[in-house]
């Protein structure tokens, strides 16, 4: 994969990247995960390095339970994900800590304070907590490699998984990466029968239990020496203890203070913290999210200073430090001006407009999911009424159909991603089938994981490192657990969704509507050659604005005063026309039914071309 | 030589705004510095406004750069260079690309295009640099190569040999495009040069 490489050792990598590298240099051998901002790019780099098996799984559930077996197979295992995934994936990180491990275990789990590409904000930290697990967390690059590999040889040690945190500042922030030496584990790949550790069925679990108290212990011990945690000496009127981004925060605002770095935060140094706060006259934590750090701390009955000053929702950045602790306001020199904003939008061509606009014509309820559809939300399209978890919008259409009852019938419709079906949606469906539901579900199928950047899935045909492989038929599928009628359209072709969404929303049955058309940004969409772009033909369009209802970005309103309007042949009153950018315009055609004029034809095909 | 800076560059998704961040970190690299990058992916890029930060100095600890201390910045488009005014320094540079791209409040009628982005710029006394890097990118024969052109308008400010841009450059580009580049980094940095940006060593 790509990496900005330089004459040296040293090289610049994101966290991500550096993740990558780090899990190569540890001897991973087998990795698995679902795609997820901002955790993607770990094993998209690591599916590039020689001698280790990446795969995308379904979803994170199951990338962790491989990456387990992996591990009981006696290989240094790897599996990423974001922080919503780790949700998915609990239910094994939990027992996983019962049974502990063969090879090391690293779960990587990425967080988004801020949410700039999630639905939630969550505190990972919290799981390690919850499971019982040891969690690093670095707040570099650099750190990142280091700590993960340190992370395997801390599992193999205390024969437990580990937790590695990142948020968006680590994972998706290039620094200076010095490579290292390829590690060779101890332990030896094969099979080995290990029931009172492996199955964990009640009289084992219990005995695990108490080891896993055992081993809380003794990493407490261990982490009170453990290199990554550190404290940098400094002025001792204030000392910071914190971890992650956040330390670069302090570090950038408070450089000569006192600083206890947690490269480890769970379990905690508590000797360490004891002795530090006592050298300093005030402590104060700096942490992004929860007050995690500061609840354990102060559960030792040490008094500090933290979410009474640092806010705990959102991202942290210097100048929120700055101004939390010293009340000194960070603004820049100049005001910020209003000017339009420029919202994400779905690509000019995006398959999903057609056959949102379809639905948006109807004024039904669209449960809907995970994806870069979600985007059908915004206006002009307005067509997604709920997005709560991957998988849950066929769950929700259900339950208010159960609701309402014949209320209900024909006037709500649940909408999902090729990729998010078969994450968690495929439960959801079954339970329709299962429980006389009369559900309609439409399934967006573009071939490809679109918002994260194209990874292929299930039905895509390929694998991450772009071997061919069985494409899941999802017609099939639906019909094989029992949805009687399924249907496929073209989502481009607007009337046709229309019209299919009508029949099959009446149908007091469960029913399947699966979209057909390839993600525009796909490679072999790209350079497709025989591209028909469209135009509006000048003169015959009455600024009557129908076409703009679909939000294509390649559509554009030229305003025009009374005086234009007449110079342009106009009727004086009309306000404007539209007009199609022939860099934008991708060709799919959807725009052209819309007008009722006949003023948008492809190009070629109009009586004048108008720029 | 410059000790540290702060570089911020703007503007919409697909603009190639990544790949000049990633060569414009390795030529710092390269010139001795400790570098950091930070933007976000994900669904901010869906045609959204996109923002990379890069800092450089002997040691930098914040990938962010905080308000009112960007040194100098490039707006690969002409709209952006209005929206991250507050990271700018007073006095700082601006380099702005003149192309128009709409953002779909504006394309759907909803919003008007501000008319005087360069001016309202200048009126806070920034020192701003117009460029059309799409129109000097097609004399170099790559229309697609805009954002070298606005990386070699760039390298003028910037304390790192043109050599090694040009070096990291080569590397990056495949063998095809690559004397197009070098043309389009080269009329970047000279209409920088001819334009009052002065080059240090």
């Amino acid at each position: 994969m790509k990496t900005s490489k330089t004459d040296t050792d040293k090289i610049l990598l994101s966290g991500n990247e550096a993740l990558a590298l780090g899990a190569f240099e540890a001897g991973v051998k087998v990795a698995a995960a679902y795609p997820g901002t901002p955790s993607t790019e770990i094993l998209e780099n690591l599916s590039g390095y020689e001698g280790v098996y990446t795969e995308w799984a379904p979803n994170e559930k199951v990338a962790l339970e491989v990456a387990l077996g992996a591990a009981f197979a006696g290989v240094r295992a790897l599996a990423t994900m974001k922080h919503v995934g780790l949700n998915v994936a609990a239910d094994p990180l939990f027992t996983s800590a019962y049974t502990g491990v063969r090879g090391g275990l690293v779960i990587v789990v990425a967080d988004d304070p801020d949410m700039h590409s999630s639905q939630n904000e969550q505190d990972s930290r919290n799981y390690a907590f919850a499971a019982k697990v040891p969690m690093v967390e670095p707040s570099d690059s650099a750190e990142a490699k280091d700590l993960l590999k340190a992370a395997y040889r801390i599992s193999e040690e205390f024969d437990t998984p580990v937790l590695l945190r990142t948020s968006t500042r680590v994972s998706h922030v290039k620094g200076v990466v010095t490579k290292g030496k390829a590690e060779k584990p101890a332990v030896k790949p094969g099979i080995e029968k290990m029931p009172e550790k492996f199955v964990m069925l009640p009289a084992n679990a219990r005995k695990r239990r108490v080891e896993i108290a055992l081993r809380m212990e003794r990493l407490k011990e261990f982490c009170e020496t453990f290199t990554g945690n550190r404290i940098e000496w400094g002025d001792r009127e204030r000392g910071f203890i914190t971890s992650g981004a956040s330390y670069l925060y302090v570090k950038e605002v408070f450089p000569k203070a006192s600083v206890l770095k947690l490269g480890m935060v769970w379990p905690l140094p508590e000797r360490m913290i004891r002795s530090f706060t006592e050298k300093v006259d005030e402590v104060v934590i700096v942490e992004e999210l929860d007050p995690f750090l500061e609840l354990h701390i102060r559960a030792m009955g040490i008094s500090c200073r933290g979410k009474d000053l640092v806010p705990a929702i959102g991202e942290l950045n210097p100048a929120i430090v700055r101004q939390s602790i010293t009340g000194e306001k960070a603004e820049g020199v100049f005001e910020p001006v209003q000017i339009p904003m420029r919202p994400p939008n779905l690509c000019p061509g995006c398959p999903h407009r057609g056959i949102f606009y379809a639905i948006s014509k109807l004024g039904v309820f669209v449960t809907g999911d995970i994806g870069c559809y979600t985007l059908a939300a915004l206006k002009p399209l307005s067509a997604m009424d709920t997005c709560v978890c991957m998988g849950a919008g066929i769950g929700n259409a259900h339950g208010m159909a159960k609701a309402l009852g014949n209320d209900g019938l024909g006037k709500i419709v649940a909408v999902i991603g090729d990729s998010t079906f078969f994450h968690s949606g495929i439960t959801g469906l079954i339970d329709i089938v299962f429980n006389r539901g009369n559900s309609t579900v439409v399934i967006l199928d573009n071939r490809t994981t679109g918002m994260t950047g194209h990874q292929p899935h299930p039905a895509s045909g390929v694998t991450i490192t772009g071997d061919p492989t069985v494409a899941i038929d999802i017609e099939g599928l639906c019909r094989a657990v029992g949805v009687k009628h399924v249907r496929t359209v073209n989502p481009h072709d607007t009337e046709e969704c229309g019209k299919v969404l009508k029949e099959e929303l009446q149908r007091a049955e469960p029913s399947v509507i699966i979209t057909k058309a390839p993600c525009v940004l796909l490679p072999e969409m790209k350079r497709r050659k025989d591209k028909k772009l469209y135009v509006v033909v000048s003169e015959k369009c009455t600024g009557c604005r129908s076409c703009l209802r679909l939000g294509c970005p390649a559509i554009e309103w030229a305003p025009l005063t009374e005086e234009e309007a007449k110079q342009r042949g106009y009727k004086p009153k009309q306000k404007g026309f539209s007009r199609i950018n022939a860099v934008l315009c991708d060709g799919c055609g959807q725009c052209a039914p819309l007008c009722k004029f006949r003023a948008i034809v492809a190009s070629g095909e109009e009586d004048e071309e108008i720029r | 030589m410059k000790k540290s800076g702060n570089i911020l560059l703007c503007g919409v998704g697909g603009q190639g705004i990544l790949l000049a961040s990633e060569v414009l970190s390795s030529v710092l690299l390269k010139a001795g510095y400790d570098v950091k990058q930070s933007e976000v992916h994900g669904m901010a890029q869906r045609g959204g406004s996109v923002v990379s930060h890069i800092r450089y100095g002997k040691k930098v600890y914040s990938p962010l750069i905080e308000p009112g201390t960007a040194d100098t910045t490039v707006s690969f488009e002409l709209l952006e260079a209005l929206r991250y005014l507050p990271f700018y320094r007073k006095g700082g540079t601006v380099i702005v690309n003149t192309q128009k791209i709409l953002p779909s409040p504006v394309a759907s009628g909803m919003a008007s295009y501000p008319e005087d982005v360069l001016e309202q710029l200048a009126g806070r006394g920034l020192s701003v640099l117009p460029i059309d890097a799409f129109g000097i990118a097609a004399e170099a024969g790559e229309k697609r190569a805009a954002n070298i052109v606005l990386l070699g308008a760039l390298s003028a400010f910037l304390p790192a040999d043109e050599r090694l841009f040009i070096e990291t450059i080569e590397g990056r580009v495949p063998e095809k495009f690559r004397q197009a580049n070098i043309d389009a980094f080269r009329r970047g940095r000279e209409s920088s040069i001819t334009n009052g940006g002065e080059v240090r060593p």
